[in-house]
């Protein structure tokens, strides 16, 4: 049986876990979210991204009930949540600091919420080692946060807030505070604990990496607004602005002048280099426009091209080894920087360019994004 | 090294040797005497020029005489008691007072904790006798207390509160309620807020936070406050000499009378190295307290 694509979002007659309707909220004058409408689906694993001040822990903290909005309606399945106290609600939180009681034991800080709830202590019991078992952390039960490593208490955290088997479980930050490589196998981890759980996830995150690998859809936002709301392949290869294409990942932007060519448009951008072919993902009018392109998406070759429409001629300026790749930066006559990326397949003795020399960059006419500005 | 890290033990273990032991072994010593007509007033006295004779003669005068006396007359241990009573009552009312003071004040907007913590601690820059002194004016008859009782109309005749126990309660809950604000509200700023915010995602109303995570993370504060007003308290003699009546009954009050109005200074000896022991059992205790902090914040 073929297996269909997770996808509520594009099938109408799903009925979203949330919906923010028109939500807005005010501090004083500063308006952390302003008139913000959204839909997310149950089992997603959805992930807000943006600068720090963007709006997206307020957003946050507003479904767990510790903010509520100035005006607009924020709806649980169903049922509109804001005269509902945080201890009322099926949402539980997972803290950025993780917010683990110092005072209780790893057991009683997991078994915390259900001593709550007029559970019997053996349920409970079976409740908490369950939990344990599910973030591995078996050994640890009888221990104070402080006599356990931050990655453990990460666990905890996470073991603590799904206790209760809630609708909706809030991710802040939730790997922020754990190093590079701990991170990366975690992130794995969390999927599979989504996974495996069913519940549905909002993590919030100003690491775009990170939100790219775990959510099912991410959400960029910016000044109280929402952005974009995408899977992360659209988010990445589809930006619907500058901002987000600048935003996620590395990018060459390019401020022209468009004239329309068919399907096409020519991209007139600066005096004594040809015109960029692009083309845009739905037609637009001549005028302004910036045009987008991923390093990885521009070829770097010693020889002109010759099967390619988009062809510019500069020196190496500078190289950033990264290890599995290299960014090159070309500076072009004119004194535009383009970056342009290949993957280093073979050791690195053999790379092929090195600084001053004199290269071609070319790209196809569908590799770049149009963007009207 | 090992010079140098003796002789870094040892000053501290030398100020405790010169300024704690020796004097608490010449009160020791003052105790097992006899009280004299001469001066000072008690006999035996050590005489080196009698050689070591003379430092056995002297041994075989000092006796348990005092303590025996200290156990016959109950005056002595219901003293204690009653210190012990009122020292416990007045500490439970500094933490009922001191508890709210200082979760307000931890929870008051930042700008405002300096001016709070200062205003905290303003009467100490005025002698404490001079306070104990205008408690008086407060609290006797005619003091500024009745007269704004009548005038409100609460009451018609003067109250009598001073030279009583209740005068010595206000006095040392007054002086020492500081004592207990301060060392809560270091527990308490220190709290991290989204604990509270943790327990009521998990269910807790705001009360029971309060019950299952503030109180329990500011429990070390607590204690520390209970001892510095507990143990100061125990011993208070100004407060009850002055505010207290005929039927206050505190053992720094009597210490003091058998020192400078009975010149007995064998018994006062003796009734200080008691009130010493009973201190003891709540000083060792508040020091495993401080431990147990210092380590927790390590």
């Amino acid at each position: 049986m073929p297996q269909t694509a997770f996808e509520p979002w594009n099938d109408p007659a799903a009925k979203p876990l949330i919906q923010f309707r028109n939500v807005s909220k005010r501090f004083g004058d500063f308006t952390a979210i302003d008139d913000l409408s959204i839909d997310i689906f149950e089992r997603e694993f959805f992930a807000l991204l943006g600068p720090s001040g963007c709006g997206k822990t307020t957003m946050m903290r507003m479904l767990a009930g510790f903010e509520t909005p100035t005006s607009g309606t924020i709806m649980l399945d169903g049922q509109d949540i804001s005269p509902i106290p945080p201890n009322k609600r099926s949402v539980n939180m997972m803290f950025q600091s993780y917010a683990l009681f110092p005072h209780l034991t790893v057991y009683e800080n997991i078994a915390f919420g259900l001593r709550r709830s007029k559970m019997p202590n053996e349920q409970i019991d079976a409740r908490v080692k369950q939990m344990l078992k599910l973030v591995q952390i078996e050994k640890f039960g009888a221990r104070k946060p402080d006599q356990i490593s931050g990655g453990q208490r990460q666990r905890v955290a996470l073991a603590r807030a799904l206790a209760k088997g809630p609708k909706l479980l809030l991710l802040d930050e939730p790997l922020s505070a754990l190093d590079k490589k701990l991170r990366q196998d975690t992130q794995f981890e969390l999927m599979d604990i989504q996974e495996k759980t069913g519940t549905t996830f909002v993590v919030v995150t100003h690491d775009q990496e990170e939100a790219m690998t775990v959510a099912s859809r991410v959400a960029v936002m910016d000044h109280g607004k929402l952005k974009q709301v995408d899977t992360p392949d659209r988010i990445y290869e589809a930006p619907n602005s500058t901002y987000v294409a600048d935003f996620i990942g590395d990018v060459n932007i390019i401020e022209g002048y468009a004239t329309k060519q068919g399907d096409t448009v020519s991209i007139a951008w600066s005096e004594g280099n040809s015109p960029i072919i692009g083309t845009p993902s739905k037609p637009i009018a001549n005028g302004k426009v910036s045009f987008a392109i991923r390093p990885e998406k521009i070829a770097i070759s010693a020889e002109r091209p010759t099967d390619r429409n988009n062809v510019v001629h500069g020196k190496v300026l500078d190289i950033a080894y990264l290890g599995n790749l290299s960014t090159y930066h070309v500076a072009l006559p004119d004194g535009t920087i383009i970056k342009a990326q290949t993957a280093n397949s073979r050791r690195r003795s053999s790379r092929p360019f090195t600084w001053d020399d004199e290269v071609w960059l070319s790209w196809t006419d569908t590799a770049g994004i149009v963007l009207e500005s | 090294m090992n010079m140098r890290r003796f002789s870094l033990i040892a000053v501290p273990y030398g100020w405790l040797v010169l300024l704690f032991l020796v004097p608490f072994l010449i009160v020791f010593k003052i105790s097992l005497s006899d009280v004299a007509l001469s001066i000072p007033p008690y006999t035996p006295t050590l005489e080196l020029s009698e050689g070591w004779g003379g430092f056995r003669d002297f041994l075989s005068q000092l006796d348990f005489e005092n303590y025996e006396f200290l156990a016959t007359d109950d005056l002595y241990w219901k003293s204690y008691l009653s210190s012990v009573q009122i020292a416990l009552i007045s500490t439970t009312i500094c933490l009922l007072i001191g508890f709210p003071m200082a979760y307000g004040m931890a929870n008051a907007p930042k700008e405002w904790q300096p001016t709070l913590m200062l205003l905290v601690i303003l009467p100490f820059w005025t002698s404490f006798l001079i306070r104990v002194y205008s408690l008086i004016g407060i609290l006797s008859q005619e003091g500024m207390l009745n007269q704004f009782l009548i005038w409100v109309g609460i009451i018609n005749e003067p109250l009598t509160i001073l030279n009583t126990n209740i005068a010595v309660y206000i006095g040392i809950v007054y002086t020492y309620v500081p004592f207990m604000i301060l060392p809560i509200y270091a527990t308490l700023i220190k709290l991290d807020g989204s604990l509270l915010e943790a327990a009521e995602d998990l269910g807790c109303s705001r009360t029971e936070a309060f019950w299952r995570i503030t109180v329990p993370l500011s429990k070390a504060g607590i204690i520390a406050g209970c001892f510095l007003v507990f143990i100061p308290a125990l011993g208070e003699f100004v407060i009850p000499s002055l505010l207290g009546g005929s039927e206050t009954l505190m053992i720094g009050k009597v210490l003091y009378e058998e020192f400078f109005s009975n010149r007995d200074w064998p018994v006062a000896g003796a009734v200080a190295v008691i009130l010493l022991l009973i201190l003891i059992i709540p000083i060792v205790l508040y020091q495993r307290n401080e431990q147990k902090m210092m380590e927790a914040d390590t």
